[in-house]
């Protein structure tokens, strides 16, 4: 059959006619397959939601109890049919419990990447390529000017911040599922063994990692009782983008800002947000890991969604592979 | 490369002026030399390096890269050296290996034209995403960090632990790479010894007058003198080597041979640069528009130096003979100058003169109605002052005369640098005149300062909304008898000027106050203009 009677965009999102089912749906639908827990793809008030027990998880630990209609907790590589169409979870090594969500039906198989990456991630499984008719990959950073560095060198320079100046606050800026806990993964990895100090909104999501595992480390709560007086002064504080322009930021002595995200790449950027340390650590692949991955893949045509969609489809036209762009809305292309 | 890219990332970042001072003192306490001095060059503004046009870099790019390609990553990044640092990727099998910025610049001074394109093209290849960046903004010409050259010497002397004052001593003795300077700084050598003596030293500024400073001092307590409408300068004469220098230090004895071959005396002096006669020829002082002849020259021919004779009212010594007198007290100084000059060429010398005074209110009245139109407010000195570099409040105060107001008429607009890239905040105005018989406005300044930012939306509304012609980044805007936008410009003087179809030019205009209040037809005429250049010459 034709890849696109398969899996279509509609308005809700992403929809399998045959299987009558979502992807990423951003609005409620009877049924979801959710790739991963980040909000503008785990959307709450959903019927039937499908997806990896971690990402099940994430969603149970942000929305509530009832946060869908029913569950049911996918493995990885567990073939599964949905009204006759064979759906599999494959790793996505975005954040932990992320997947890609392969679909085949009357032998056509797509391929849905949701948010991913290359890089080695200390929280969560790697990427497995998975061949394909049609591959449909995101593009976040979807331009030529995003060449992610080694995460060990970005690190390193946080390291060398708090050496340099050890009277101000390194207060780092990361979003709460996945990039938070990341950073205080690749820190421990580089040996810092202090305590580090968290923003109230992460405090579920670290200890659900921690339950789950993986190791971060002593983690104290920058959230302080009136009566008690710290200064956080050379410490290293983190908490959500968002907080750092409320008052929440206010109490920390000389802070220093910093934030962790792919687009620190691009000076304007950090320089718009008043970031004086940017750390360009990103859970979305570069430009040559896009490129690399629909190399590797092989599909004879690729979607592009979700980001920069022009410039990669571009480049599959450069390199005679067929392409499109889905315009799918309701994703957030700059949550990183 | 690395290190120093890396350095000038986190300096663009980093608003603090202690913490950019930490982060230059850490950087050059940890490179090598040849490397510190090549980045202090590059920092400080006095490196000299050919350098490479825009277009040859994007040449290169689109050699091996997709010309769409690049047009979205351009657009999206805005910057041409940060656009191609990103996309930039090296041919196979070349691995990233660091290239020493000394390694970097001395090849580059020692590339010709013919090769620099290739040479170029293997150090982008060479270099990572942030040394490329930086190397690219070297080469063309472009890297604005955001420190100075003061700010830098101020971290120099953080690195060694040393005065500021002894930096600056140095620092016009001395040439990238600074090795000799750097080894000093690291305790490695002793304090580099400069192969021309007659060496600038820092000047002692003073602070202005403000709100109810004067309050609390006593006026037994410190000396006034005129403040004079020249240039300031320092004179140095040691061991047989003459060099005149302007007050931040940069050489200027080309331009003035006859002062220097009066210059007989040895010693250091500081003073007014002026134009006329001294006080002991009895002839008067001419105006700053006369100075203005004499400046930046090259070399001066027998009739300007006739012309315009050049002499120094001296306010200051720094060196009697051989001898450091700055400790020594305003006073004790003093009586050194006056004998100095006693024995100095009467043509070329004077001693600016005391004015004497028994309180504030008596200096305040002299001061805004001074004997002579060359001066320009006054200077008040604690007598036992030392002579020290910079600009500390309490030793040194200047009064000066109120600034000269005008009604003027908004007539161009120029879009802003930098932060202000998306103001239109440089403005032109004029003032009416008549010509053939008609009411016409002529320019006669240019302002981008003095108002505030709420006020610069104001105006830069105004001449969005009334443009009426463009010229590149320029907009003419309405200024009609009826309708259009008067300012008041405040400045510090006037010159006559060949230049200006107005036939003169404001010295340090800014607009003082916004109008809004008043019509085009109410503001100044050229008139008013040309009889306050006559009343003070
Ligand atoms: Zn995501
Ligand atoms: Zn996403």
């Amino acid at each position: 059959m034709k890849p696109d009677a398969l899996l279509y965009p509609a308005p809700k999102g992403l929809y399998c006619e045959i299987g009558d089912f979502y992807i990423d749906p951003v609005q409620p639908v009877d049924r979801a397959l959710i790739t991963h827990g980040h909000s503008d793809h785990a959307r709450a008030g959903h019927g039937q939601v499908l997806a990896t027990r971690e990402t099940l998880d994430i969603m149970r630990i942000r929305y509530g109890d009832g946060f869908c209609g029913t569950s049911q907790a996918v493995a990885l590589g567990q073939t599964i049919v949905v009204n006759g169409v064979e759906v599999r979870f494959h790793p996505a090594g975005h954040v932990l419990g992320s997947a890609q969500i392969s679909v085949a039906a009357k032998g056509t198989h797509i391929v849905v990447s949701g948010d991913y990456k290359r890089r080695r991630d200390p929280t969560c499984l790697p990427f497995e390529p998975v061949p394909c008719d049609v591959f449909i990959t995101e593009a976040t950073f979807g331009l030529p000017v995003f060449h992610h560095p080694d995460d060990r060198a970005e690190m390193h320079k946080l390291l060398t911040s708090l050496k340099q100046f050890p009277e101000r606050t390194h207060v780092v800026g990361a979003y709460a599922l996945g990039k938070a806990q990341r950073v205080i993964a690749l820190l421990r990895e580089q040996g810092y063994d202090r305590p580090i100090y968290i923003h109230g909104a992460l405090q579920k999501l670290c200890d659900y990692y921690r339950g789950e595992g993986i190791d971060l480390g002593e983690i104290r709560p920058a959230t302080l009782a009136a009566d008690e007086k710290q200064d956080f002064a050379g410490t290293v504080v983190i908490g959500p983008p968002a907080a750092f322009a409320d008052r929440w930021a206010r109490r920390f002595v000389d802070p220093l800002a910093i934030f962790a995200s792919g687009w620190m790449m691009i000076r304007q950027r950090a320089k718009q947000r008043g970031v004086e340390l940017p750390l360009v650590i990103s859970d979305h692949c570069d430009w040559p890991e896009l490129t690399q991955t629909i190399r590797e893949v092989g599909p004879s045509e690729v979607w592009v969604t979700h980001g920069r969609e022009e410039a990669l489809v571009r480049w599959c036209e450069l390199e005679g592979i067929a392409a499109r762009p889905l315009h799918l809305v309701g994703y957030d292309d700059e949550g990183e | 490369m690395k290190a120093f890219a890396e350095l000038l990332d986190r300096l663009v970042l980093t608003p603090q002026r202690n913490a950019k001072i930490r982060l230059l003192a850490d950087y050059f306490r940890a490179a090598p030399d040849p490397d510190r001095g090549y980045a202090l060059a590059a920092i400080a503004g006095t490196l000299s390096l050919a350098t490479v046009k825009p277009a040859m870099i994007r040449d290169l790019l689109l050699e091996r890269m997709d010309e769409v390609l690049f047009r979205y990553s351009y657009d999206y990044v805005g910057d041409l050296a940060e656009t191609v640092s990103l996309v930039w990727e090296p041919p196979a099998g070349v691995a990233p290996s660091d290239i020493r910025l000394s390694d970097a610049i001395e090849t580059l001074q020692a590339t010709g034209r013919a090769n620099v394109r290739s040479v170029v093209r293997d150090m982008l290849d060479r270099l990572d995403t942030s040394a490329r960046f930086a190397f690219l903004k070297l080469v063309t010409g472009g890297l604005r960090i955001g420190v100075s050259a003061k700010l830098a010497k101020q971290a120099l002397a953080e690195m060694g632990g040393k005065d500021v004052s002894e930096i600056e001593t140095l620092w016009h003795g001395l040439a990238p790479p600074y090795s000799p300077l750097f080894q000093w700084l690291a305790g490695e050598a002793g304090k580099p010894v400069l192969s021309t003596p007659a060496v600038f030293h820092s000047v002692m500024l003073a602070t202005p007058v403000g709100e109810g400073d004067l309050d609390e001092l006593d006026p037994r307590d410190f000396a006034a003198e005129w403040k004079w409408d020249g240039i300031r300068v320092q004179l140095a004469n040691i061991g047989g080597t003459r060099r005149l220098y302007s007050r931040s230090g940069d050489e200027i004895s080309g331009a003035f041979p006859d002062v220097l071959e009066a210059a007989d005396f040895s010693g250091i002096i500081d003073g007014e640069l002026l134009v006329g006669g001294t006080a002991r020829t009895n002839r008067a002082t001419r105006t700053f528009s006369d100075l203005q002849q004499r400046l930046n020259r090259k070399t001066v021919s027998r009739k300007m130096l006739d012309e315009y004779p050049a002499f120094i009212r001296a306010y200051d010594v720094l060196f009697s003979g051989e001898t450091d007198v700055r400790a020594e007290g305003f006073l004790a100084r003093r009586a050194l100058l006056s004998d100095l000059v006693e024995r100095a060429s009467p043509q070329h010398f004077d001693l600016s003169p005391l004015v004497p005074f028994s309180s504030w209110e008596e200096l305040d009245r002299l001061r805004s109605d001074p004997p002579d139109p060359v001066i320009e407010g006054i200077m008040l000195k604690r007598l036992d002052s030392p002579y020290t570099a910079g600009r500390a409040k309490g030793p040194w105060f200047k009064w000066k005369r109120a600034p000269f107001n005008v009604d003027a008429v908004l007539m161009y607009a120029q879009r802003g640098h930098g932060k202000r890239s998306s103001y239109y905040s440089d403005f032109t105005f004029g003032v009416w005149t008549e010509i053939d018989g008609a009411e016409t406005l002529v320019p006669v300044g240019k302002a981008y300062f003095g108002f505030t930012d709420a006020e610069l939306e104001i105006l830069d509304r105004f001449v969005r909304d009334n443009t009426t012609e463009r010229f590149g980044p320029v907009r003419a805007v309405r200024a009609a008898p009826d309708f259009g936008f008067v300012v008041e410009v405040a400045f510090e003087g006037l010159n006559r000027s060949t230049r200006h179809k107005s036939g003169v030019a404001m010295r340090f205009p800014r607009i003082a106050r916004l109008r809004q209040d008043k019509l085009p037809r109410e503001a100044d005429r050229l008139d008013t203009l040309q009889a306050m250049i006559e009343s003070r010459s």
